[in-house]
């Protein structure tokens, strides 16, 4: 029996468990990754010769900040790196370990699990050298590689112009930068981005740069497709005033914000609600981040709030955790916290209607789209079950029939996209219902699971 | 013919051990600590093919989420490119094996 166990070790895992050691607590620090640093803090190994000091510009300090604290933090955790949680039992852990599968019950449970990008699907986008914006900056930091020599960056997302940014620093031509919010959307939601100044600097730097650059910056543009035939060879996009336009490039970073990867919250018990700013379903949390009695969310695995929030809202839960099993407060201590969470992720709401998901656009998509990349539906036969005597139009019968939503990646890809289409005709989001998670949360061999029953 | 595009472009050195793969019988170099995708996407623009009429795939997300990136082993089994750290002698395909006969490694090397 452990008594706490953490999922992730991002910014949120690592701040929640060094709250609980300096409480004299040992968690088990659980981490899908070989080495820790989540996603955005990812340390390549030392034989690459990267640069991170550059690549990560103004976050360096933190990113190296945070690398020290763990390394002491270390000798005082139970760190399991390369581990997967596949499933949640009650309160017991399904664990996966270079192809061995155990279990470890818990009695708090505090899920960090990060986010990975919200994608939109457009005509061409199974093509080779379409990624994701997110992975575009990951294969850089973890295997020193760019996605492509001339790269097109789609979506909506502040984080198009910082990838951007990075690409061009580390050689790369960058074809356009495209972002499908217009301009007048973005300048409308301002006042609410003033909430962290810092980080609205940041962001203004780095599409100032790009327009230093010499690079192409269109918002409002309308994708069209990616064009090739075995591998990209072109972006097209109709820009603000209907214009098409046609961008060579080799590869497309495609990435419209970032999506909180909630799956093991739900088979652990998170009650979920749909956010109208997000424009997603996410765990219903109290102020601490507490989803249940013994369950904890933290980072942007609950509401997307970057780094710094991802830190705090860790260990506020941590703090939570405390509270929980009996122990003195540090009222001062959680209260800046608090605020602090409340502020950033205030920020990040800000943001999501600034760089808004583009509801109208998916809604609209041809119907020889491909939709699940897994399963191959496109979104005609999504339309086209729909529009049969179904019963509930919803999107969990809608994967009982079409298969989308229902392979490998377990809708975290289409999931988004899937809603929209279902939304348009079920008539609200609400209605369309939210696709629940399954385990195993990621493809595991039988045998193992055989293994852990 | 000509040879195949390679889809990344490595622009910050590794150091170390060297190592071999072969994917659809063709040697790939890389070194250890590469992933697995990297190596191959460094020297082709091609994964594997789509169970659903063998469209061309190259991964998708590069962090272990979509699951679009696993290529085939010769003994059947299956990778995820992303996140599994090349070694040398790996023999891997685009498309599942036909059923291996007493000689398994042979087909890999020809």
């Amino acid at each position: 029996m452990a008594d706490i166990v953490i999922v992730g070790a991002g910014p949120a895992g690592i701040g929640a468990a060094e709250v609980l050691c300096a409480e004299g607590l040992k968690p088990v620090l659980i981490d899908e990754g070989t080495r820790a640093g989540g996603q955005g803090y990812r340390r390549p190994a030392e034989n690459l010769a990267l640069d991170m000091n550059r690549l990560m510009g103004s976050e360096a300090t933190k990113y190296a900040s945070l690398h020290r604290r763990f390394q002491a933090l270390l000798p005082r955790i139970d760190y399991r790196p390369g581990t997967l949680v596949w499933a949640i039992d009650g309160n017991t852990l399904h664990l996966l370990r270079d192809g061995r599968a155990e279990t470890l019950a818990f009695d708090k449970l505090l899920i960090a699990t990060g986010a990975m990008d919200r994608i939109a699907p457009l005509p061409g986008w199974t093509l080779p050298g379409v990624f994701t914006l997110g992975g575009a900056q990951a294969v850089l930091k973890d295997q020193g590689c760019l996605i492509g020599n001339r790269v097109a960056f789609l979506g909506s997302s502040p984080l198009l112009a910082l990838a951007a940014k990075q690409y061009r620093d580390m050689g790369a031509e960058i074809a356009v930068i495209a972002d499908t919010t217009p301009f007048a959307t973005k300048a409308a939601a301002t006042p609410a981005l003033l909430r962290a100044p810092r980080t609205l600097f940041r962001g203004l730097w780095y599409m100032g740069a790009s327009l230093r650059a010499g690079t192409e910056m269109l918002h409002g543009v309308t994708p069209v497709a990616v064009e090739g035939s075995t591998h990209v060879e072109a972006l097209v996009l109709r820009d603000a005033r209907g214009r098409e336009r046609r961008f060579a490039c080799d590869a497309v970073a495609l990435g419209y914000g970032l999506k909180p990867e909630t799956q093991l919250a739900d088979l652990a018990g998170a009650a979920f609600v749909y956010d109208a700013d997000f424009r997603l379903f996410l765990p219903r949390i109290d102020g601490m981040g507490r989803a249940r009695p013994g369950l904890y969310l933290a980072g942007d695995g609950v509401r997307i709030g970057g780094a710094d929030a991802a830190e705090a809202s860790g260990a506020l839960a941590a703090h939570a955790i405390l509270a929980d099993l009996g122990r003195p407060q540090d009222i001062e201590a959680t209260r800046a916290l608090a605020r602090q969470v409340q502020r950033l992720r205030g920020f990040q709401r800000g943001l999501a209607r600034a760089f808004a998901w583009p509801k109208a656009q998916i809604a609209a998509l041809p119907d020889a789209v491909t939709l699940c990349r897994c399963e191959n539906v496109t979104v005609g036969e999504v339309r086209a079950a729909m529009a049969k005597e179904l019963g509930p139009v919803e999107v969990n019968r809608v994967k009982a029939m079409t298969r989308c939503g229902m392979g490998r990646c377990q809708g975290r890809v289409c999931g988004p996209a899937l809603q929209e289409i279902v939304a348009a005709k079920a008539g609200s989001d609400a209605a369309a219902g939210r696709l629940r998670g399954q385990a195993p949360v990621k493809p595991i061999a039988l045998a193992a699971a055989g293994d852990s029953a | 013919m000509e040879p195949p595009k390679a889809q990344f472009r490595r622009v910050a050195v590794r150091t170390g051990q060297l190592a071999t793969l072969s994917f659809d019988g063709a040697p790939i170099r890389a070194t250890a600590g590469d992933s697995v995708l990297a190596a191959l996407l460094e020297n082709g623009a091609l994964l594997r093919r789509l169970e659903f009429g063998g469209e061309p795939r190259a991964g998708f997300c590069l962090m272990g989420a979509c699951q679009d990136c696993w290529v085939w082993s010769a003994a059947g089994g299956r990778i995820r490119a992303c996140t599994t750290p090349v070694a040398d002698g790996m023999a891997l395909f685009t498309e599942p094996q036909p059923p291996i006969d007493s000689q398994p490694m042979d087909r890999n090397h020809g």
